[in-house]
């Protein structure tokens, strides 16, 4: 198969990291500062150098600075921090579950928990949340009941989807938070199906979606980059890079590895944005807002991770990258950043996060046997089978009807 | 002979294929490096080189198109759905693409890709992971769909699936990777022991299109596919009805002959299959069966199918099918 010139016949790309190597990032060129803030009127190629660069606040010194500082006043920093503990504390109590059999399946969000969390506290309560099963935070935000959570990931009799979905697939709709759907990508083009619905209603309502860097390669994403752009929705369209689909490295779905610069040539202003730095997501997503609020349409962010752990409680990465490569990150870890800068300002201490921690451990402890009171997946009860049936359609047709006669009559014999 | 499960009779296939023929290539959603997410893949990439075994980006539609212009330029591509859920995507170019071009460039290009995706359920799957779509590619005419049930037809359907010079759209049943299902989530054994699990290491073939006789009796014919022939093996012995049990391995182009041959014996027929039941597979298999053989039958064809609704998560087991509902439909078939 060679062609003769002694060349590989097909070129494949591989990741930077294999097992047993040593994590070798290259430190970011990029400092707080760099970027100024453009008018939300900017035209897509005036945002170029946002694109190619990277929003950042928090600088390593744990101090803000620059044009993009969202000036945020303690309280709402100790909130965000507060709900990002919450969704590392919940998702650790959840993958405990798994591992006890008392959940089949579970994803964590961790070193990604700032996104969603960031992100939703930046949009106003009436704006809609189109997400993928990595951001789950977005409920915390909107108040959503962790016990309800719980029984949703047990899929047990309180469960809200009925034992339907597999677990962190959510639907909330109380918190406009849009139901979680596994084939990737599908989100991201109803999003601005969404958004302009908001939009010929007259409502200012803007909708928010995500998108991971390896879904970017389903057609779904371009979908959206293209009838977002031409019908101006105001919506805001996350590209989270966090370096990896499975074991599919984001080489795969990027060449230059650079995901913003894809909105510009649709007409999109496009930003990359630190998103292990709770400031500039929040920051970067409230300019996007006013940007879709006043009429001037879409906003492309590449929100630039690490996923720090495992796809999914089905998944092995120490089979494919080392096992510590997160540590490495240059992005660091969002939580640990935004408590140090609030430790920085004197706002925060050793004591009152361990304090916190204890506190939110407690709290979840609580939930958690509080949702098995519904039934854990080992031991049951389970939700109803009728579920199976109800909501196919609006109503049942004669033939569901008939099939559903029929399992109750297996079932209850 | 090597006893294998059916993710290394499937790994062994390919090997073979990478290793008999330098046309032969691999690709799909964290096939390369990793091996699979099933394992299906597991040190292919190492041992044939990255250019022979790979990972795509995450489009379905991509991996189908690309396979597509691959398959007409010469080359024999093995592709990876990840999960039969996720071909939708790709819909469009199996459908209208792969399946016509032999017909639309009047026999000019043709396009020999083999599509392997894992499908079924009960794997707590939920609906997007457990779907069991091999009707929506049947009614495809251009496609060949395979659907195997054994470590042992595994390999060898899916030698000749890439040999083939037709597409080939080839469901792998995911709850029998490791182990046949006989209906029983708490006892699920392994493949250890099984005479379907001894699997010869070098190239052998099972030809497309034929059926294979898992069960042999006279009082009723039981037809199915994929990890409901194991569902059926049990329903069987435990019926205590002597049956036919046809496990058709091919859908499209289905075995006919073995088929007639069996209901012209028994007079009477159950087709069992997981994926729901209006426009099933079943569906055709019934309609063609009381075509050609109904003056020999003696009772109503039964068909026993998942329900007309999503696949559920937590529910599972009131979905699938399972042998007391084969039981009672061969017992059916017994009464005058």
């Amino acid at each position: 198969m060679s062609g003769g010139n002694g060349v590989d016949p097909l070129y494949v790309p591989d990741a930077p990291h294999r097992p047993g190597d040593e994590a070798d990032f290259t430190e970011w060129p990029w400092s707080p500062g760099d970027l100024g803030r453009p008018e939300i009127d900017c035209d897509a190629s005036e945002t170029v150098d946002l694109a190619e660069g990277l929003v950042r606040v928090l600088g390593d010194d744990n101090k803000t600075s620059g044009d993009w500082d969202p000036k945020l006043s303690p309280e709402v920093l100790i909130q965000g921090l507060e709900h990002m503990m919450r969704l590392r504390i919940f998702d650790d109590r959840m993958m405990k579950m798994q591992r006890t059999g008392k959940l089949s399946f579970y994803m964590r969000s961790f070193g990604e928990e700032a996104v969603a969390i960031a992100q939703t506290m930046a949009l106003e309560e009436r704006d809609w949340l189109f997400p993928t099963y990595r951001q789950p935070g977005a409920q915390f935000v909107r108040n959503r009941d962790m016990v309800s959570m719980i029984c949703h990931c047990i899929g047990n009799e309180m469960d809200n989807v009925k034992g339907r979905q597999m677990p962190v697939h959510y639907t909330y709709k109380e918190g406009r938070f849009i139901s979680v759907s596994s084939p990737v990508g599908t989100q991201f083009s109803q999003a601005v199906g969404v958004a302009l619905a908001s939009n010929y209603k007259g409502l200012d309502e803007v909708t928010i979606t995500w998108i991971g860097d390896g879904a970017s390669a389903e057609g779904d994403y371009h979908y959206a980059l293209n009838f977002a752009s031409i019908f101006q929705a105001p919506v805001i369209l996350n590209v989270v890079n966090n370096q990896w689909a499975i074991s599919t490295h984001k080489n795969f779905a990027s060449k230059n590895g650079n995901f913003a610069v894809r909105g510009i040539p649709y007409g999109i202003p496009s930003i990359r944005v630190d998103g292990n730095d709770f400031l500039a997501l929040y920051s970067v997503t409230s300019w996007a807002r006013d940007r879709a609020s006043k009429g001037f349409g879409p906003t492309h962010i590449e929100v630039l991770t690490y996923r720090a752990g495992a796809h999914s409680s089905s998944d092995d990465p120490s089979r494919y990258r080392p096992s510590d490569i997160h540590n490495y990150w240059p992005g660091g870890d969002p939580i640990t950043r935004l408590s140090e800068h609030l430790k920085q300002i004197g706002k925060w201490s050793d004591k009152q996060h361990q304090e916190l921690s204890e506190k939110i451990d407690s709290e979840v402890m609580a939930a958690y046997k509080e949702a098995v009171k519904f039934g854990d997946l080992a031991n049951g009860p389970y939700p109803s089978s009728d579920a199976i049936f109800t909501e196919v359609y609006e109503e049942p047709p004669w033939h569901l009807i008939e099939q559903w006669d029929e399992m109750k009559k297996w079932r209850d014999s | 002979m090597t006893n294998m499960n059916m993710v290394e009779a499937v790994n062994s296939a390919i090997d073979t294929m990478l290793s008999k023929d330098e046309d032969v290539i691999m690709f799909g959603e964290d096939v390369g490096y990793f091996g699979g997410v099933f394992r299906t893949s597991d040190g292919l990439q190492e041992k044939h080189g990255k250019h022979r075994v790979f990972d795509s980006p995450l489009s379905e539609g991509g991996i189908a198109a690309t396979a597509f212009g691959m398959g007409i330029n010469g080359l024999r591509p093995v592709v990876e759905i990840q999960f039969a859920d996720y071909i939708f995507p790709a819909y469009d170019q199996i459908v209208n693409e792969m399946a016509k071009v032999r017909h639309r460039s009047g026999g000019e290009f043709w396009c020999p890709v083999t599509i392997r995706t894992p499908a079924g359920g009960g794997i707590r799957g939920g609906h997007h992971h457990s779907q069991s779509p091999e009707s929506q590619f049947t009614h495809t005419p251009g496609l060949k769909v395979v659907y195997c049930s054994t470590p042992y037809n595994a390999k060898g359907l899916l030698i000749s699936a890439i040999e083939d010079n037709d597409p080939v759209i080839f469901f792998e049943p995911k709850r029998c990777y490791r182990g046949p299902f006989y209906g029983d989530p708490h006892n699920v054994p392994t493949w250890s022991g099984h005479p379907e699990a001894e699997v010869p290491e070098s190239h052998y073939k099972i030809p497309l299109g034929e059926a294979r006789l898992a069960m042999e009796g006279d009082s009723c014919t039981v037809i199915s596919w994929g990890a409901m022939v194991h569902v059926c093996e049990r329903a069987i012995k435990d019926s205590g009805v002597s049956c036919d049990l046809i496990d058709l391995q091919t859908l499209v182009p289905w075995d006919m002959e073995a088929v007639v041959k069996s209901v012209a014996k028994t007079g009477r027929c159950v087709i069992v299959h997981e994926a729901p039941k209006t426009s099933g597979f079943g569906a055709e298999m019934a309609a063609s069966i009381q075509e050609r053989c109904f003056w020999n039958l003696e009772s109503p064809i039964e068909r026993v199918t998942g329900w007309d609704t999503p696949f559920p998560h937590t529910t599972e087991w009131d979905y699938m099918p399972g042998p007391d509902r084969v039981i009672a439909a061969i017992v059916r078939t017994q009464e005058d």
